[in-house]
Formats: structure tokens, sequence, C-alpha cells
């Protein structure tokens, strides 16, 4: 069954969008990121031009955060406090962000920028989080292995400012959410995404944040980052296509109370562990297509009016 | 506003290519506006008509004339990455081409380059400054053909037409599921030994409808008021799936 779809103006078989929805809506609901990182790769993949899919994606991961959020929420695992502090971080970063997209777009490198900003920040984020992760497995099945304390302390310990995150049973300066909300914010705006993929790393490695709190938090500031960019997106450049992004969120919405349900069978470090698998495999595929000759060297585009 | 244009459509159609001679050449199409609705997946246009002399025909379908970038890939550093770019003016957004015989034996290069015969006979011009050799322009050129096939916006070969006892003639015209919205022509070519003796052209119109129409020209007319409709149309929706997922 086929649907014209108004704004990215092509025909499209809807379950094939469903179904991408709802794969992209489990992983949100499991690991707490937006899923823009695999969802434009994919509606780029099947035909939909890439400035459509990166302002529909944002406005389809707004629902699917609102149902994860809910669904956390209800179990107490949304640190408001926290989320608020990294927001205001994110939306200073991503008017940065923003201003850094144009200028490289001037310089006519943007989307081997993005790419390349792609591979790398995938590439060590997923080694990073494999990594971590395979020595905690190992560490738990050991009898009688030691038990890892709840934070490292260092340096950034000392910062003035400090705040208590209870429900992160944190107390620490929040100079440092601010911090990682800034960067965030910055690379997702250059990015085109939400930032999840970014954040969730950074809320456990950085901050020390519990797992269980970081995938409700951070699904509860993608929300904004997400309409934020679904505004301009629609202002600016009219890419915004409603009816793609409601056959989505339909498959998203239903997807991600399933992955939200998953998360809590699932220890932190498996959690950790199959995520950091999904982000390298991204990057692999990525830096791949950087390096093979591709099929045609010449490539055609509608030209900035 | 649509209805003016299938007027002028109706009228440009009958309006006959060469007034003064004989008509030895009439042709018209099943119908003049392909109206792209939430359920349009491609559309077929019969083209129809008769010649009064024998002769070759040939038709030419081709969409709205836009600009079109090409960009070329080199490797820099083990990385390919988009080194340098040409711009066209006039590519057709849509082109697909029939004929009773191979064209080759119908018209000579010239008169296929005039009345762009083929896709290779396509009158796409560079908008360059001198920075780049005929060869290069050619192989620039060559690549946004090759695109455009690969897109199936292009035909690269030639359509049957077929021909009822030498007078009644018709070919099926294929508008794939991702046109461009716009106003197309279809032109006929009356060919006896080697020159067009008579041509004739048929606007055919495409244009979006109903809902998704509606949605288009919200979107582009007021912006804003879209933006925020869409970002509450999502928050609602996650709310509900949240709310119907707990009663499960």
């Amino acid at each position: 069954m086929n649907v014209y779809l108004p704004i990215a103006e092509m025909s499209v078989n809807i379950f094939l969008i469903l179904g991408m929805g709802g794969v992209v809506g489990v992983l949100s609901g499991l690991f707490g990121v937006g899923g823009g990182f695999l969802l434009t790769p994919l509606l780029i993949f099947i035909g939909v031009p890439p400035a459509v899919a990166v302002g529909t994606q944002a406005n389809q991961i707004v629902a699917s955060s609102v149902s994860g959020v809910i669904a956390h929420w209800r179990r107490g695992n949304v640190d408001f406090r926290m989320g608020g502090v990294l927001l205001v971080g994110g939306i200073a970063g991503s008017v940065v962000g923003v201003g850094v997209f144009a200028w490289l777009r001037s310089l006519g490198h943007i989307d081997l920028t993005i790419k390349l900003c792609y591979v790398v920040f995938l590439g060590i984020i997923g080694s990073l989080m494999l990594n971590e992760s395979i020595r905690a497995i190992l560490q738990s099945r050991r009898p009688g292995g030691r038990r890892r304390k709840l934070h490292q302390h260092t340096w950034f310990h000392g910062l003035p400012l400090k705040m208590r995150f209870r429900r992160s049973k944190l107390y620490i300066s929040a100079l440092l959410p601010l911090g990682v909300g800034v960067f965030v914010g910055l690379l997702a705006a250059v990015m085109g995404v939400g930032g999840g993929f970014i954040m969730v790393p950074a809320m456990i490695y950085l901050l020390g944040m519990p797992t269980s709190v970081v995938v409700g938090t951070s699904l509860f500031q993608i929300i904004f980052v997400t309409a934020n960019v679904t505004f301009l997106q629609a202002v600016n450049t009219q890419t915004v296509d409603v009816l793609l992004a409601l056959l989505l969120l339909i498959g998203g919405v239903i997807g991600a109370p399933i992955g939200t349900r998953l998360g809590t069978k699932l220890k932190g470090e498996q959690l950790r562990g199959l995520l950091a698998f999904m982000v390298l495999a991204v990057c692999l595929k990525l830096g791949y297509d950087l390096v093979i000759t591709p099929e045609d060297l010449y490539s055609i585009s509608v030209p900035d009016s | 506003m649509l209805g003016a244009l299938v007027v002028l459509a109706v009228l440009m159609t009958a309006a006959p290519a060469t007034p003064a001679r004989a008509q030895n050449l009439v042709s018209d199409l099943s119908n003049h506006l392909v109206a792209i609705t939430s359920d349009f997946t491609g559309a077929e246009v019969l083209l129809f008509g008769s010649i009064a002399a024998e002769g070759d025909i040939v038709v030419t379908v081709a969409g709205p004339r836009v600009p079109v970038v090409v960009r070329r890939k080199q490797r820099v550093l083990g990385i390919w990455m988009n080194t340098d770019s040409i711009e066209f003016q006039n590519a057709p957004a849509f082109y697909a081409v029939a004929s009773t015989r191979p064209i080759t034996e119908i018209a000579n290069a010239d008169v296929q380059a005039r009345q762009e015969m083929g896709v290779e006979h396509l009158a796409i011009r560079s908008v360059v400054d001198g920075d780049f050799s005929p060869e290069e322009i050619t192989a620039f050129r060559q690549g946004l053909i090759r695109n455009k096939i690969k897109q199936g916006l292009y035909k690269p070969d030639v359509e049957p037409i077929q021909v009822l006892s030498d007078r009644l003639f018709r070919t099926m015209i294929d508008l794939p599921s991702n046109p461009l919205t716009g106003t197309y022509t279809v032109s006929v070519y009356l060919i006896q030994n080697g020159t067009v003796v008579e041509a004739q052209t048929n606007p055919l119109i495409v244009s979006k409808t109903g809902i998704g129409a509606d949605i288009f020209l919200f979107a582009h007319t007021d912006s804003a008021a879209y933006g925020i409709l869409a970002i509450l149309a999502a928050i609602a929706a996650g709310w509900l799936a949240a709310a119907i997922f707990r009663k499960i």
C-alpha cells in the first residue's frame, strides 16, 4: 500500500515507513537515544531528500521521546533538575551550532563534515562504551570481585556552584552538566540530530549518573531539542513532512514503550554493551562509505536559490 | 488558477502548429491534467492521433526545465569528497521518447539534436566560467543524465509507437511516482525522408490536489503555525501512545 508524501514529493510504502518508525522507537525506549542518527540515513536511503529527512525525523522524535519520558517518569527515572540544567546548556550550544553549520556550509563541505563528525564521535563513544561494558560484565561474573565505586572523584568535583541532584544521587557543580549540554547542543546542531547518542554516554561517564536515570533524563531534554529543530526547519526550509512524521511516529510510539519494557529486563552493562555495538556498526558503515570508490563519481542536486 | 491552466492547455492543443497548411498530423492526450493525490503511485497518459501522409512519428515528453548542480568526487587523503561542480540550466525534470522505428534510421544527428530526440540530444546548457575543458563538461553532463536515469526520471530507451493501418497511432506515457509538478511538453513530430514536415505540442499539467496540496500550501505560506502544529501533534501522539500502553 502506497501513499504520496506532500512535502517529500514522492510515493512510499506505508508499511516500510511504519516498520522503520517501530524499530527506531524500540531503540529510543531502550537506550534513551532519539534515533535520529539511524533514522536520517535510513530515510535518505529510501530516497527521501536529505533536508526533508532531517526536518521530519526531528518531528517524529518529539513524539517518541514524549511517550518514552512518560513511561520512565512513572518509574521515577527522570531527573528533571538535571534535565533542566542540561537543556539550558543545550539550547546555548545549539545556537552556536547553527552558526557553525552556516559557516561550514559557506565553505562548501558541510556533508563531509557531518559524516566525519559521525565517524569520529560514534567511533570514540562506541569503543569506550564497549570496552567499559565488557569489563563490567567480566567483573560481575568473577565471584567476590571488588564492588565498583558509585563514581570516581576527579578535578571537576572541585568546581564551584554545587547543586544537589537527588534522583541522580549526585552533588556536583552545575557547570559540569551545563558544559555537557553546551557541547552536545553544538554537535547536535551541526550534525542535525537530537544528540542522545552523545548525551547518554556523557551522562554515564562524565557526570557519573546511574544508568537507570540516564535514559529518562536524556529523553526529557531531547523533546525540547527536537521540538526546536522541528520549528526552525519548518520556518526556514519548509522540510517538515507531517504525513511522513505521522507514519513514523505511529510506528515509533508503539516501539518506544516496548523498548522501555525490554530495558527493565536488561542489566545496565548489557544495555550499554548493546548500544556500543549499534553505535560502532553505524560508525563502520559510514566510515566504509567514505573510503570505498563510489558507484558514480558524479551526483546531482538542486542548486541553492 | 488550475481551471485557467486547463482552459489554456485545451486552447493551446486546439491551435494547430502549422495553420497555413493542410494538417497531416493530429494528436491529443487522453487527459491533460495529472492530479497527484495521496494514493498517487505514478500515472499513464495515452497519446493518440492520426497522420494523413506517409512517414515516421517521434514523440518526446519533457518535464519543466530546472537548473541542476552536478558534483564530482575525488579522493583526498583516502576519502572521497566533492571537489568540483558545474551548474546546468534547462535540464528537464522528466524525459521520455517514443518512435515508430529506431530514431537513427529516421533522422540524422542534426535533426535529433534540434528536436531533442533521445537523452543524449537533450539541450542541457552548462553555466561555466571557463574553468573546465569541453571534455570535462561532457563528462559532467553525462553524469547528470546517468543520475536522472537511475532515479527513473529519464527514460534511456525509445518506447514503441503502435501504428494502425498507416493512419492511426498511439503510445503510452509513463510518469514516475515522484514527478516534479508543472507543465510537461509532449511534442509529436511527423518525419519524411529525414526531415520534420510537421510538429505539434500538447501540454500536460502535473499538479497536486486534495489534502496533499493543502498540506504543501500550508507549510509554505504559514510556516511558523505549521511548525507549531506539527510539534503539538507529535506531543499529543506521544502522550496518547503512553496512555494506551499503560492500559494494556
